[in-house]
């Protein structure tokens, strides 16, 4: 690893909680402002992850503990493998462990609300995961490389020649941050008939760990929505920050206005747009290779 | 070397002795004495093999006994297969075995003594399966000796014949051992037709009448196989009066024309046994069998022969149309067999459709035939041998043990027993999760089919994925999910230590294959490729394996410690949340007349969307249509 590479990883392991952390207090704000209330002061997240490292212990099995944290590890890891600039598929490969571990946190506990959730969460695995996969194999066919470092310096501004790759993985990221109208494992909101779903036996610090882990999932998805725009030109990154606000803001947008949809239309429609528009736009790519 | 032709001839001779051994005891010791001679010989094979320089060898031109021991051993068979076809009243099925004996009996009685070759034939591939045949295969004969006596145990109702089961073990393992080692294709014949009929009697062992219809369907498709094998043997000796495997490749790679189509009628053949679409069923009929059969069939032997050959014929299939036949074939059912996994409980069927699945992945791979994907292949082959092989095991144990080998039964299975539990898991992980080397295989072939520009195979790894994930990850869900039942341990004697003994060696060879993969790739497989290809460029990044063995040290270290911490810190434990109708346990809740109901939790299986039977004819039906498309353009004379 590259010295740059290691400030990168330092870096990303202190601020990325953070920056998850703002983005999720901006979302609670801006969907407040939509519903017409004031909502909650935009550091609240970080309150409220603060509470619930100070509340007592409570879990309903002994395991979930460990599957929690080798969520956050293995999320934490994924995060490291992205910023360091490896490959991005290997990336990719680990994000999905981790996401399995996550599944395992909420299915150890045996309670007939987690278990029905986790199912769902393992629907929702299945269902991003082709058009997390093709994402990569864009940028590898682009580039030329699955290494991050050398794609964040070509000289091609990647969402130019992979738009179609670029709309299934926004549409994914509805379902990856936990948005309507894919939400249907788990959401924020009290209009969830699953109460909370995969989080409802998580508590306390699990809940806190919990919670953590998303934030560094968080930007390790605008990481790679960031992605579609860097090149070796340093005003770039602007670009990369103004996308990724974009793409949030359509993210919040989408969860006030849509209603949530069945598992099985979750599925129909999203493996069938990664289907038509990341399979064109790769089969474009592999002829005019 | 002449060790090569011991491990052909020793299991066969054990067979007969296995027979003859009456007392159960002094045969159980015998066949740990033949495994471990035969394990013991593999090694010794490869050890000796590596001294030498681990260069290719070639050995017994002058084989002329031998050839004619073949020969009638052959027509034998025939006589056999035909006999039971009659007995049964399958009378076309031996038409299958007749031509094709016939055909090769003729070719070599007839046909002009062909250009002097070796027979057998050594390098880093056959010694590579010689090592999963003589290990593998061995321990699951090990296992054997303990499943089989719990088998009868508790099923009373089938006749205890376990001597001849045995001398079918033993005679497979022979068969195998000679199909990987010959180079003379009218031997690789012989050990085929061997393979294929021992597989159906040892499907037909409980002699139910589900068992002897699925015996019967995994005869003929093997027997077709085994037919397109002899006439593209055949035709392709008359032609060029020659039956070296290597040869044949040699001249299908410059074009020569009988050769191209020899490779793609041994290409059909190789799909049979590899159980591919359209001829996948007879894989999953081979369930019915007591365990340690379906996990010699699914592991290490079997259709790993199908898969062997297909490896072979790699370099003459690249961008070819019987390559992309075969590659499409292989990533369709690759998806499609993951899909039909989805909708199954019953724990062995699901091995079964992922066995197939995973087989279609490596059918592709040798489809594409860059050295890049057979890299791929070969390390999908020999990770799915062993992880395979121990799941199907615990699945077997864990049979017995509980009476059950539905999912839906597992569930806490980690609390009730826990090694099996926990060989489950550690089996399954190794299947798709991100430190085994399953999913380094994978990336390659994906990279690999990018490069190749291949979208259709690109696009069958990443649905396939995505659905294989679903199904594994469910299954260990069950397994570690606190059981909603009483919970209490049961007692694991059931489980003989033979079993244990077995099971134990293949998670530590697993653990161990993942960690020495690197080395594996550098001392082993690359020169392999380099044999094969003739060049080699590196496939592996370094990086990325550092990476697999930090994962590997987080997989396994953090829940073991956050496990001490958390049994030593004092948390509250509390009940589930139930909306507040609890009981008071969590393995029931109240019901609206107020009364105690018990909670059962169960799995997706798609039953609604998924409808396996008519899934599989339509795959079946699709994928008859590309190998129909093929065989015309043989006929056609378009291939070439």
């Amino acid at each position: 690893m590259s010295y740059k590479a290691a400030i990168m990883v330092v870096l990303y392991i202190l601020f990325a909680p953070l920056a998850g952390g703002l983005l999720e207090g901006a979302d609670r704000k801006i969907s407040a402002r939509m519903q017409g209330r004031i909502g909650p002061p935009l550091l609240q997240p970080f309150y409220d992850v603060r509470k619930l490292m100070n509340k007592q212990v409570i879990a309903v099995s002994v395991l979930q503990t460990s599957m929690l944290l080798c969520y956050l590890v293995l999320m934490v890891f994924t995060g490291a493998i992205f910023f360091a600039g490896n490959d991005i598929l290997m990336c990719l490969f680990v994000l999905s462990t981790a996401s399995t571990f996550m599944y395992f946190a909420a299915v150890v506990t045996s309670s007939p609300y987690n278990t029905i959730a986790s199912s769902r969460e393992l629907i929702q695995i299945m269902t991003y995961e082709p058009a997390v996969l093709l994402a990569g194999i864009g940028f590898y066919l682009v580039a030329g490389t699955f290494s991050v470092a050398k794609i964040a310096n070509s000289d091609i501004v990647m969402l130019t020649r992979m738009p179609g790759l670029f709309a299934s993985f926004v549409l994914i990221l509805l379902i990856k941050m936990r948005k309507s109208p894919f939400d249907v494992s788990t959401s924020h909101h009290a209009h969830q008939e699953l109460v909370m779903g995969v989080k409802t036996e998580m508590g306390a610090q699990n809940l806190a760990i919990f919670t953590i882990t998303e934030w560094y999932e968080t930007s390790i998805l605008m990481g790679i929505v960031g992605l579609f725009v860097v090149t070796s030109n340093p005003l770039s990154y602007v670009g990369a920050i103004l996308l990724c606000a974009a793409v949030y803001f359509f993210l919040i947008i989408a969860d006030n206005a849509c209603a949530r949809v069945k598992w099985t239309q979750m599925l129909q429609i999203t493996w069938l747009f990664t289907l038509f528009a990341s399979g064109v736009n790769l089969l474009i790519l592999m002829l005019i290779k | 070397m002449g060790i090569s032709v011991f491990l052909i001839l020793f299991p066969l001779c054990c067979a007969p002795v296995m027979y003859f051994i009456t007392n159960d005891r002094l045969r159980a010791y015998v066949t740990y004495c033949a495994a471990g001679i035969i394990a013991a010989a593999t090694v010794a094979l490869t050890v000796l093999w590596a001294l030498n320089g681990a260069v290719p060898v070639l050995l017994y031109k002058e084989t002329e006994l031998a050839d004619h021991a073949i020969l009638i051993a052959e027509l034998l068979l025939m006589v056999l297969v035909t006999y039971l076809c009659f007995k049964h009243r399958k009378y076309w099925i031996s038409v299958l075995s007749i031509v094709p004996t016939l055909l090769i009996a003729k070719q070599e009685l007839t046909a002009p003594s062909p250009m002097t070759l070796c027979h057998i034939y050594i390098d880093h591939f056959s010694i590579l399966m010689c090592l999963i045949i003589g290990v593998v295969g061995s321990l699951i004969v090990v296992y054997a000796v303990g499943y089989m006596y719990g088998y009868h145990q508790h099923r009373k109702d089938v006749r205890d014949n376990r001597r001849y089961f045995f001398m079918l073990l033993f005679i497979f393992l022979g068969a195998m051992f000679g199909f990987v080692l010959s180079e003379s294709l009218m031997w690789i014949d012989f050990f085929w037709e061997v393979t294929s009929v021992c597989s159906f009697l040892l499907i037909g062992y409980t002699r139910e009448a589900e068992a002897i219809r699925n015996s019967f369907r995994a005869l003929w498709m093997n027997l077709l196989g085994g037919v397109a094998l002899a006439v593209g043997i055949v035709y392709f000796d008359s032609a060029v009066n020659c039956v070296s495997l290597h040869k044949l490749i040699e001249y299908a790679q410059t074009g020569v024309v009988p050769a191209v189509i020899g490779v793609a009628l041994i290409a059909l053949a190789a799909l049979t046994k590899a159980a591919q679409l359209p001829f996948s069923t007879w894989l999953m009929g081979a369930m019915v069998a007591p365990t340690p059969s379906s996990a010699l069939l699914h592991s290490a032997t079997m259709v790993k022969a199908g898969i062997y050959i297909l490896f072979r014929l790699a370099p003459a299939m690249g961008g070819t149309t019987t390559g992309n036949v075969v590659v499409f074939v292989g990533g369709f059912t690759f998806f499609m067999a993951s899909i039909m996994a989805i909708s199954q409980s019953d724990g062995k069927k699901v091995l079964a459709f992922s066995t197939i699945s995973n087989l279609g992945l490596m059918t592709a791979c040798a489809g594409v035939g860059s050295h890049e994907t057979v890299w791929a292949g070969i390390f999908l082959m020999m990770f799915h041998a062993v992880s395979k092989s121990l799941l199907f095991q615990d699945v077997g144990a864990t049979e017995n043990a509980t009476g059950s080998r539905d999912i839906e039964d597992m569930h806490g299975l980690l609390y009730r027993l826990p090694m099996l539990g926990f060989y489950m898991f550690i089996g399954i992980a190794a299947m798709f999760l991100a430190p085994f080397g399953m999913l380094i295989s994978k990336w390659s072939a994906l990279k690999a089919a990018v490069d190749r520009s291949n979208i259709l195979l690109v696009l069958f790894i990443t649905y396939g994925s995505a659905t294989t994930s679903f199904y594994w990850t469910k299954w260990m869900g069950k397994i570690i999910s606190r059981s909603h039942e009483t919970g209490e341990r049961m007692e694991e004697k059931i489980t003989d230590n033979s079993e244990k003994f077995s099971m134990t060696v293949h998670a530590v060879l697993m653990i161990a294959l993942c960690v020495f993969m690197p080395w594996l790739s550098n001392n082993f497989v690359d020169p392999l490729l380099v044999e094969m290809f003739g060049k080699f460029t590196n496939v592996l990044p370094g990086g990325i394996l550092a990476m697999m063995v930090l994962i590997m040290c987080i997989v396994f270290l953090i829940p073991i410690l956050a496990y001490m911490y958390a049994k030593n810190h004092r948390t509250n434990y509390k009940l589930n949340y139930m909306s507040g109708i609890n009981t008071g346990n969590n393995n029931a809740f109240t019901d609206s007349f107020g009364e105690e109901k018990k909670l059962w939790l169960s799995n997706y299986y798609f039953d609604r969307l998924i409808r396996p039977d008519q899934m599989m004819i339509f795959s079946q039906l699709v994928a008859t249509a590309v190998l129909a498309v093929m065989v015309s353009f043989l006929l056609g004379g378009a291939l070439v």
